[in-house]
């Protein structure tokens, strides 16, 4: 029996439960995992052992921290990302787990709108929070760190959009991470109603060195009938900070999942991203950006799982390593019995930079029906020096044609990020890890 | 600015132990346009190679010097920014780097930083040049050599040499899977770098290239030296006679690198 060490107790469960005023019933979903999280396993991500890393302790369960109160006071990493006050409608900010800033266009709100925080969500609009948390996409008792996730969590968004509501402005989130005791423990979930659409920006950013931080991320997506949403992440973790985070979506009849995701953590990371095309005809698309460095361990789960008749599913993931980093693509295109008509595709990809650096890309089809169509392709590989031959035979410094062969592996993947926000990021972000 | 010299003296080239070039001596100058001809196997690439430094080939003995300057002891990108070029036979691809940035980044690598040429000058040098280069405009956005035909790798690699202006430019069977006219356009942008200021060394197999453009000298390579040296006749006589004159005349039975 191993002995866990853990930083929350019950009573400091039911003490911030209380000073949240949350509904009873989160009190009892919160509990309830708590205790099961005791006895549940890790998650076993494929070819990473993760049994001696850190998701149990970290510094405070809740920080107090002071909230921002207008663009002028965020970091400017976190300006950088936000854009002028005065042109961006829809956005949250929030500084370790403090709610700081929530702007919302009237427009939004008039059409029924509901993007808010999530202690706020517990409150006033409980029985639909109640109705999408932890119940049908992702589950507390999947594994410790899900229950871990249901009974400590302490931030996130809820964004609700009603039926036949097209929102055109990508909707934004921004979570600050700038107390080393911080401890991120973040829910997003996303409902879109039937015919409706969305797209959702979210940040990660850590202006703060820490000895020992967790961050356990789940985002729930709930797609309805013929809505669509196009969700972007751009993570950006620091050094010792131990992430799992976990992205997952549903899709009724027609609806559209298409993600952008960058993962640029600095710290070790697992990583799960899961489609369920449940409804006839339903699409989903993930598009995936990675760059590890200095000695950071990293496992990217990326699956689509079709069920519905003529569904597509697309995963496109590169991946570039640095110094001694490593780094697990695996990529599951999962076809259940009948879901006839259907496309799994998928193409994962990793450069290694150095000696050190360790990738392996795992394209794993998992098919049950026989009229279906599905394709993968893998490779994993080091910088060609015939490549960089040919581009300083041209004057370029070897540095320079690193650099130059690095973007442009990337780019194929960048360049198609359907949410520009993301796209202009990731090109910031890569360029400064690939340069340090 | 004084006109450029390339010296080669007694260059000995290895490539995985096995020795290519077996004492090759060659000066090309500033407004000389030069040919190396020969069979198959004979070296001609191993030469290309060796001066720009590719990094299988090992030189074991003699010297490479540019104005006097030690190539030899010059990294790659070094060699390029000193004054040479070469035109490779082979290119590599490059998958999303456009043309237009990797260009860009060749030019500026020879400029101060804070002194990058202007977006505009440049796009309107490149657009000038792809004119001339009969290319269509968007091979400028397409990712570097990547799903280029022959024919297109061949003009790019021209539009690389007129962009960058080298000293001395090495164009290793840049005519080699070109039609008659692609042969012409691309014979169009070589001739176009015709000056006192530039230097040519053409590896070929044909005289072709040749009736194109005229060499002021011809070497003829085999068994990893250069064998037989001339004028522009020498080329035409080897068009019309073949090699095997030259292998009776020094009693060469195989002239392949053995």
């Amino acid at each position: 029996m191993t002995e866990t060490l853990w930083t929350v107790d019950e009573s400091g469960i039911r003490d911030f439960s209380a000073a949240n005023n949350e509904p009873e019933w989160l009190l009892n979903v919160r509990l309830d995992a708590f205790k099961k999280a005791e006895d549940l396993p890790l998650p076993k991500p494929d070819k990473t052992k993760i049994d001696k890393w850190n998701f149990t302790e970290f510094g405070t369960h809740a920080v107090k921290s002071a909230p921002f109160n207008s663009f002028a006071e965020l970091p400017e990493a976190a300006q950088a990302v936000v854009g002028p006050e005065n042109e961006t409608q829809n956005v949250y900010v929030q500084r370790n787990g403090v709610p700081s800033i929530l702007n919302i266009s009237n427009e939004l709100k008039e059409a029924g709108v509901i993007f808010t925080d999530f202690a706020t969500a517990a409150k006033e609009h409980s029985d639909l929070l109640q109705k999408y948390f932890m119940t049908q996409v992702v589950k507390a008792d999947e594994h410790k760190l899900t229950a871990l996730h249901a009974a400590l969590v302490n931030g996130g968004v809820f964004l609700y959009v009603p039926k036949n509501v097209e929102i055109k402005e990508p909707v934004q989130a921004v979570f600050i991470h700038d107390d080393q005791n911080a401890a991120i423990f973040n829910h997003v979930i996303v409902v879109t109603e039937a015919n409706s659409s969305v797209t959702y920006v979210e940040n990660y950013i850590s202006t703060v060195e820490t000895k020992q931080g967790v961050a356990n991320i789940v985002t729930e997506v709930i797609a309805g009938n013929n809505s669509q949403v196009s969700y972007g992440a751009v993570d950006t973790l620091t050094e010792n900070v131990t992430t799992y985070v976990n992205r997952r979506g549903v899709t009724a009849p027609n609806a559209r999942i298409e993600w952008s995701l960058g993962i640029m953590n600095d710290g070790n990371t697992i990583s799960e991203n899961v489609t369920n095309l449940i409804g006839d005809g339903s699409f989903a698309d993930t598009k995936m950006v990675v760059v590890g460095r200095g000695s950071q361990s990293m496992n990217f789960t990326t699956k689509v799982v079709h069920f519905g008749k003529h569904t597509e599913g697309y995963i496109l993931k590169h991946g570039v390593m640095k110094d001694a980093a490593k780094a697990i693509f695996n990529g599951i295109g999962k076809i259940e019995h009948g879901a006839t008509k259907s496309n799994a595709v998928q193409e994962s990809r990793i450069l290694m930079l150095s000696e050190k650096a360790r990738g392996d890309a795992n394209p794993i089809l998992l098919i049950d029906e026989d009229d279906v169509t599905a394709g993968h392709a893998a490779s994993v590989g080091r910088v060609d020096p015939l490549q960089l031959y040919y581009l300083m035979s041209r004057g370029i410094e070897k540095r320079e044609a690193e650099r130059l062969v690095i973007h442009g592996f990337l780019a194929p993947v960048v360049n198609k990020l359907p949410i520009e926000n993301v796209k202009k990021q990731l090109k910031g972000v890569i360029e400064r890890k690939v340069r340090q | 600015m004084p006109q450029s010299t390339l010296t080669v003296k007694d260059l000995h080239v290895s490539i995985d132990g096995k020795e290519i070039l077996k004492g090759v001596n060659l000066e090309i100058k500033g407004g000389e346009f030069h040919a190396i001809m020969g069979p198959n196997g004979t070296g001609k690439s191993t030469l290309s190679a060796a001066i720009m430094g590719h990094p299988k080939y090992e030189v074991t003995q003699g010297t490479i010097t540019l104005d006097g300057e030690d190539v030899l002891g010059m990294e790659v990108d070094e060699r390029a920014r000193a004054g040479l070029f070469l035109a490779m036979q082979y290119p590599s691809e490059i998958t999303g780097v456009t043309n237009a940035e990797f260009l860009r980044s060749a030019v500026n690598a020879r400029r101060e930083e804070g002194d990058e040429i202007s977006l505009m000058k440049f796009i309107r040098q490149m657009d000038g040049n792809m004119d001339l280069l009969e290319m269509d405009q968007d091979m400028s956005q397409r990712y570097l050599n990547e799903g280029f035909s022959g024919g297109e790798k061949k003009r790019n690699e021209i539009l690389q040499l007129m962009t960058i202006e080298p000293k001395i430019a090495i164009l290793d069977e840049i005519d080699s899977g070109l039609d008659i006219d692609a042969l012409k356009v691309v014979s169009k942008g070589i001739n176009k770098m015709r000056g006192e200021d530039f230097g040519c060394l053409m590896i070929t197999h044909y005289q072709r290239l040749l009736n194109y453009i005229t060499p002021d000298y011809v070497h003829v390579m085999m068994q990893g030296k250069i064998v037989k040296s001339g004028g522009a006749e020498l080329a035409e006589r080897l068009e019309a006679e073949g090699y095997d004159w030259i292998k009776q005349e020094l009693g060469i039975e195989d002239e392949t690198v053995q």
